[in-house]
């Protein structure tokens, strides 16, 4: 397979001082991964010593698992095409309320589901191919304020079709609680957080050993060599989008049952999956996983714990969190210092 | 090279003109529409000082609503509970911005592109979080009820902080200060190695930026007689750059048409035929967004250029020239 050959050389170029084994080797350094471990530590000695901080954390785990996903599509089209998404969130607004629909006819929620993700493949390939892919290659600004026209016409659209009105998606799991030794846990919780780690496996095995997996790399990673070994960039971007816009819609159909479906709740959303891309370092899939995961059991337990926070400035400590990292280590935890060329 | 220069006195008179006929509108219109017209100098200056920022030092923001709301909130504070004279809350509001601005400015020192315009639009929507959770000075959700009846004057008072805030503005982009701006846009490096303090011109933009955001938060909360939370979403910063990119960046002569757009789009496109529907306007600003940035990406300003004759540059349009910075 030349293919894949030519991806683990790419690879290694990149992380020159990388050892032979490039996807084996620690993703972070030793001082952040220390810091990870305590703070896992501090979450399991914690909720074994109370009941309460047991249901936080995994609630706020199971949240933050969703803002995971997103980040993961953030990071995902950052990776490729060095822009940052800003209608990400509406695009998983949009399936959401795709799928409701679909419910709403009479289907059943699995292939309700399926159908959806289908559908928002379909539409992020289509909204690269029509509106991205003619500003590749032009200024930030421009791409941003495209971005920022897809929002708009996203929400606008959505509360035009659908009224905006809150709408009551039901959720695929059981809602009962599952009781650990005196502690209730809801199985829909468990249930996100498994979904979202199956999906980011899913996606590791796909990015690691599929031909299209390492084609997608290898045009994020130099479009002028992949094109060179036949692979054609330009597709493998609009794949991209088409990722992220599923990504965005299992998110989506993860957070609907709980927080409910209306534009206006996928706002907060994209900021808390910034603030997770950011803290993991923007070019770094692993890192948004971890991110959200750490930022959303982080918000869950301030936010009971310390009653100043409560819900209103949840949304303004994760910002803080996210300049906290932009100022003290722009590259996040898990990404690498990168050298600018003049 | 067809290139004829637009003489500084045609542009003076181009200037005078338009002021010409934003001093006698008043008289042809009535009350309402004159209030539409005071919220048009309102946006006027919100895309200038945007464009300060964005359009002449190349720095993204998304967070122009988030100052907007600190310069409201000033205003209404000051009259309210401290007995001010409204009107000259205005430059309170203005120095209290340009010092936010700076404050914003440093950390934007060591972010660049796509980042920074993160940082600046988590400004925008946690200022409305702010406001909701330290109801003591704010209000709360209900906000600050400025009880000044909006009459005549206000018209005038927009209009006339409108052209305060372009004959400065226009002195500080005009001369070394704007060139400094100008260069730090094209290419930072070079703009270092030419000798420019990047530090102080980047901190400057945004002080000087906020600054004017400032002016227009207040009028808009004289205008709109409270101040509230939700005066000031996130879909105002966003409506800003809209209304910026729609003026055309880095160019003065498209600004009072993005204004215009601005202000009507939501009422033109709620009553359009087929379409009308109270959720149209967000549709039809996105979808005339990105079909400007696909096709005139020179903006209102750009157009103007064109069909005048004196496109230099053919192709270059100004965003292009912004560098790509991420």
């Amino acid at each position: 397979m030349a293919l894949a050959q030519i991806i683990r050389r790419l690879d290694l170029e990149r992380n020159e001082k990388a050892a032979t084994t490039a996807h084996l080797r620690l993703p972070a350094s030793w001082p952040v991964v220390f810091l990870l471990l305590a703070f896992c530590v501090f979450l399991g000695i914690g909720s074994l010593r109370s009941g309460q901080f047991a249901q936080q954390t995994v609630s706020g785990l199971a949240t933050g698992s969703t803002f995971g996903l997103l980040a993961l599509a953030l990071v995902l089209i950052y990776r490729a095409t060095e822009v940052v998404n800003l209608a990400q969130g509406q695009m998983a607004m949009f399936s959401a309320y795709i799928a409701w629909q679909l419910i709403h006819w009479g289907l059943p929620w699995w292939p309700a589901a399926i159908l959806t993700l289908l559908i928002s493949f379909v539409g992020g390939v289509g909204i690269e191919r029509l509106i991205i892919r003619p500003v590749e290659g032009h200024s930030l600004v421009t791409v941003v304020i495209v971005t920022i026209g897809l929002f708009l016409v996203l929400d606008g659209a959505a509360t035009w079709i659908w009224s905006g009105i809150v709408r009551y998606v039901p959720s695929g799991f059981s809602t009962r609680p599952v009781r650990f030794g005196g502690v209730a846990l809801s199985i829909q919780d468990l249930c996100t957080l498994g979904v979202s780690i199956g999906v980011v496996l899913v996606l590791w095995l796909f990015f690691q050993y599929t031909k299209v997996g390492l084609a997608m790399r290898a045009a994020a990673l130099r479009p002028a060599a992949a094109r060179l070994v036949g692979v054609r960039v330009g597709w493998m971007l609009a794949l991209g989008w088409g990722l992220a816009a599923v990504l965005g819609a299992i998110a989506g159909l993860m957070i609907v049952p709980v927080a409910g479906l209306q534009p206006s709740t996928f706002q907060p959303l994209l900021m808390y999956a910034f603030a997770a891309a950011v803290l993991g370092g923007l070019e770094s899939p692993a890192g948004a996983v971890v991110g959200g995961l750490a930022l959303g059991a982080m918000l869950n337990l301030i936010g009971t714990y310390w009653s100043f926070v409560g819900s209103i400035l949840r949304l303004p400590v994760a910002l803080a969190v996210l300049l906290a990292v932009l100022l003290i280590r722009p590259a996040g935890l898990f990404g690498r210092g990168t050298v600018r060329k003049v | 090279m067809s290139y004829r220069r637009i003489t500084a006195a045609g542009r003076l008179s181009g200037v005078l003109a338009v002021a010409a006929v934003l001093s006698v509108l008043p008289f042809l219109m009535s009350d309402y529409h004159q209030t539409e017209w005071a919220y048009v100098g309102v946006y006027f200056i919100a895309i200038f000082s945007l464009n300060i920022l964005t359009g002449y030092t190349g720095q993204v923001s998304l967070g122009h609503g988030g100052f907007m709301m600190i310069g409201g909130y000033t205003s209404a504070i000051l009259a309210v509970h401290h007995g001010w004279n409204i009107i000259t809350t205005i430059p309170i509001a203005a120095l209290i911005c340009f010092g936010t601005g700076i404050v914003i400015g440093i950390p934007a020192l060591r972010l660049r592109g796509i980042l920074l315009a993160l940082a600046t639009f988590a400004l925008a929507v946690s200022m409305p979080q702010i406001g909701l959770k330290f109801s003591h000075f704010t209000g709360g959700i209900s906000g600050i009820l400025t009880g000044y009846r909006p009459g005549h004057w206000l018209y005038p008072l927009s209009w006339s902080c409108a052209a305060v805030v372009f004959v400065l503005g226009w002195l500080v982009l005009r001369g070394r200060t704007g060139r400094a701006f100008r260069a730090i846009r094209d290419s930072e490096v070079a703009a270092v190695s030419s000798g420019i303090n990047l530090a102080l011109y980047k901190t400057l933009a945004f002080g000087v930026s906020a600054a004017f955001a400032g002016v227009a938060g207040s009028v808009f909360v004289i205008a709109s007689n409270y101040a509230e939370p939700n005066n000031f979403p996130v879909t105002l910063s966003i409506n800003i750059l809209v209304g910026a990119a729609i003026a055309g960046l880095g160019s003065l002569s498209g600004m009072l048409f993005g204004a215009i757009v601005l202000e009507f789009i939501p009422t033109w496109s709620q009553s359009a035929p087929l379409i009308g529907s109270k959720q149209a306007p967000n549709v039809i600003q996105g979808l005339l967004l990105i079909l400007i940035m696909l096709v005139l990406r020179g903006g209102f300003a750009g157009l103007l250029r064109r069909l005048g004759g004196f496109a230099a540059r053919s192709g270059a349009s100004l965003t292009d020239r912004i560098p790509d910075t991420s």
